[in-house]
């Protein structure tokens, strides 16, 4: 299989699978209480230069609280995939902590618009790109969680993203057809919110999985972070509900509602006023700085930040959105 | 006489072209709104899918993000995104709405930058998965305003692909075949891509214009077809439905 066209864009972790398995081979497979503080976590599994892994996707389930974190703790040079990267994306470029990304799907935070913070970010010469497409990055994930080098997918053919990717082109040896080479995507630490995890890792959640098992898997670090700690009992009862098993998982934190101001199926829909909070604050360096003091570099902890932005009444309204309760009661 | 806005008729236009029995990958916005239409007028057993892994819903109302809970209300599934990207790849999904801040004569789009790529004026979201959705699906659909800036002879970024250079250039790159633009709908006229050269072609106008103010707010040459027609206007019970059943805060349409 000799390699037709190679895209020009950089690859930033190694595909190498011998490289993951010696990783693997040595991490600690003990079933040991893995509670943590995110705070405790992101000192202890985020280095600066890191490759970081953010599950979910676009605003919804995403570890909003880890990237609080990981600002608050003003880390440095950062890389992470961008697979459908909004708000998180959006926070990370506030706080200037990454300068790789490989980008499928970035800045925007969807129909909301575009944050000004991560296209200035983009646009200011200091963050390395290489463009891939939502489906190679899953693909990525895939591979490295197989243990394989690369795989195979049938887009990005005749494209610029294909010139600016890190892929390369073959002709099949089965068939003969051309076909896109993607090579696999170990970060160095991954982040998953969940809905339940117990003690030692085993993590459950709800809804659609994004690429989040492709994700856990491919990760040589993973933090879970979950709305509730549940026994470890009401975890194996129903073993076929688990979708992260213990063993690959480095620490345990539990965030209530981690993924806000995004949504958490059937827990509470993403905060609209907040987010376009957000995407205004950015309009203005100084009211962005004042937004950032107020709403990260100023709080204490997660808890804290969604204190400042309306505590348990805001979270009660949006529990009745995402579950498409009228939030008015009427007098009897 | 019937008084509707361009979003309206571009809406309800993009409805009447899904087939009742297919399966259309959407955003959100428009494209969704169009679908939802389609399930409640012509096409009751359209079958919408979205990429981070929604499959089938019955949405209760229009999806703020393609992942949100919306997108999986009440569906057949709730899957992942290589669910929902391994289905366009085996040829099960018939139709897909893109966009982007360009087109192509070719309909190839992008969403990458404005600029040159070594020092972008403005980076943009990039591809997501429409370059997937792109390669895979059977038809694709756009929807977008019609003018110059959008409209344009060169890509600043060929993002996603359309014809690429033509339909051969299409099949020599290796794209799956069977695959590629179909319709362009804008708010002045409805084309499609010629036969052979894979160009864009005006097939039918909207009440108020003629094929010369659409050429006139295109960067590119127009094909035009032989017998030119008029858009059919949206009927009383297509807006009905669309005002009061798919968008009644009126986030897509009222704009």
């Amino acid at each position: 299989m000799d390699i037709q066209e190679k895209g020009k864009g950089p690859l930033f972790t190694d595909p190498d699978p011998d490289a993951a398995r010696a990783f693997f081979m040595k991490k600690s497979r003990n079933k040991t209480d893995k509670r943590m503080t995110l705070k405790q976590a992101v000192e202890t599994f985020v280095q600066d230069g890191n490759y970081l892994g953010i599950g979910g996707f676009g605003a919804n389930r995403t570890p909003v609280a880890v990237c609080h974190e990981i600002v608050r703790q003003r880390k440095k040079n950062l890389g992470f995939a961008g697979h459908t990267a909004t708000h998180d994306m959006q926070i990370l470029s506030a706080g200037k902590v990454f300068n790789r990304i490989d980008m499928a799907y970035g800045i925007g935070l969807e129909a909301r618009g575009l944050s000004k913070s991560a296209r200035q970010y983009m646009e200011s010469g200091q963050v390395e790109v290489c463009e891939w497409t939502n489906y190679a990055l899953s693909l990525r994930l895939q591979a490295a969680a197989m243990g394989v080098p690369f795989l195979p997918i049938r887009s990005m053919l005749g494209t610029q993203t294909f010139e600016h990717s890190g892929a390369v082109n073959v002709y099949c040896p089965f068939t003969g057809k051309k076909i896109v080479l993607v090579p696999a995507l170990s970060p160095d630490v991954s982040f998953i919110h969940v809905h339940e995890a117990d003690i030692y890792g085993n993590g459950l959640f709800e809804g659609i999985a994004v690429a989040d098992i492709e994700l856990a898997h491919a990760s040589k670090r993973l933090i879970l972070t979950c709305e509730r700690l549940v026994s470890h009992r009401a975890m194996t009862r129903k073993p076929h509900r688990t979708d992260i098993p213990y063993f690959i998982v480095d620490a345990v934190c539990e965030v209530p509602f981690g993924a806000y101001p995004g949504t958490m199926p059937y827990e509470y829909f993403s905060d609209e006023v907040h987010l376009k909070d957000w995407l205004d604050a950015e309009n203005d360096p100084e009211k962005l700085a004042v937004f950032l003091q107020k709403n990260i570099y100023g709080c204490e902890d997660f808890s804290d930040y969604i204190q400042v932005n309306g505590g348990m009444k805001r979270l009660q309204e949006l529990r009745h959105l995402e579950l498409l309760i009228k939030s008015e009661i009427k007098d009897k | 006489m019937t008084v509707y806005n361009s979003m309206e008729m571009m809406i309800i236009t993009a409805a009447r072209a899904l087939e009742n029995g297919s399966i259309v990958g959407v955003g959100t916005g428009a494209p969704c709104a169009a679908a939802m239409l389609a399930q409640r007028t012509s096409s009751p057993d359209l079958i919408i899918i979205f990429e981070a892994g929604g499959i089938d819903p019955d949405l209760p109302e229009m999806p703020i993000s393609v992942g949100d809970s919306r997108t999986f209300c009440n569906a057949s599934m709730a899957g992942s995104m290589n669910t929902t990207m391994s289905l366009c790849a085996r040829g099960f999904v018939d139709y897909t709405f893109l966009g982007g801040a360009q087109i192509d004569k070719y309909g190839n789009l992008n969403s990458t930058l404005i600029g040159a790529w070594e020092d972008p004026k403005v980076r943009l979201p990039g591809s997501g998965g429409a370059n997937d959705f792109a390669s895979f699906c059977r038809k694709m659909m756009v929807m977008t305003p019609q003018n110059k800036k959008r409209f344009v002879e060169k890509l600043d970024f060929l993002t996603t692909p359309g014809w690429l250079a033509g339909k051969d250039s299409r099949k020599k790159s290796g794209l799956p075949e069977h695959a590629g633009p179909h319709q362009v709908i804008t708010d002045m006229s409805v084309m499609d891509f010629e036969q052979d050269s894979g160009r864009m072609r005006v097939v039918s106008v909207n009440p108020g214009y003629s094929f010369s103010d659409v050429q006139a707010n295109c960067g590119f040459e127009l094909l035009c077809a032989t017998e030119l027609v008029k858009t059919p206007e949206p009927t009383e019970k297509e807006l009905r439905i669309l005002r009061e059943q798919v968008d009644p805060q009126r986030i897509v349409i009222g704009r």
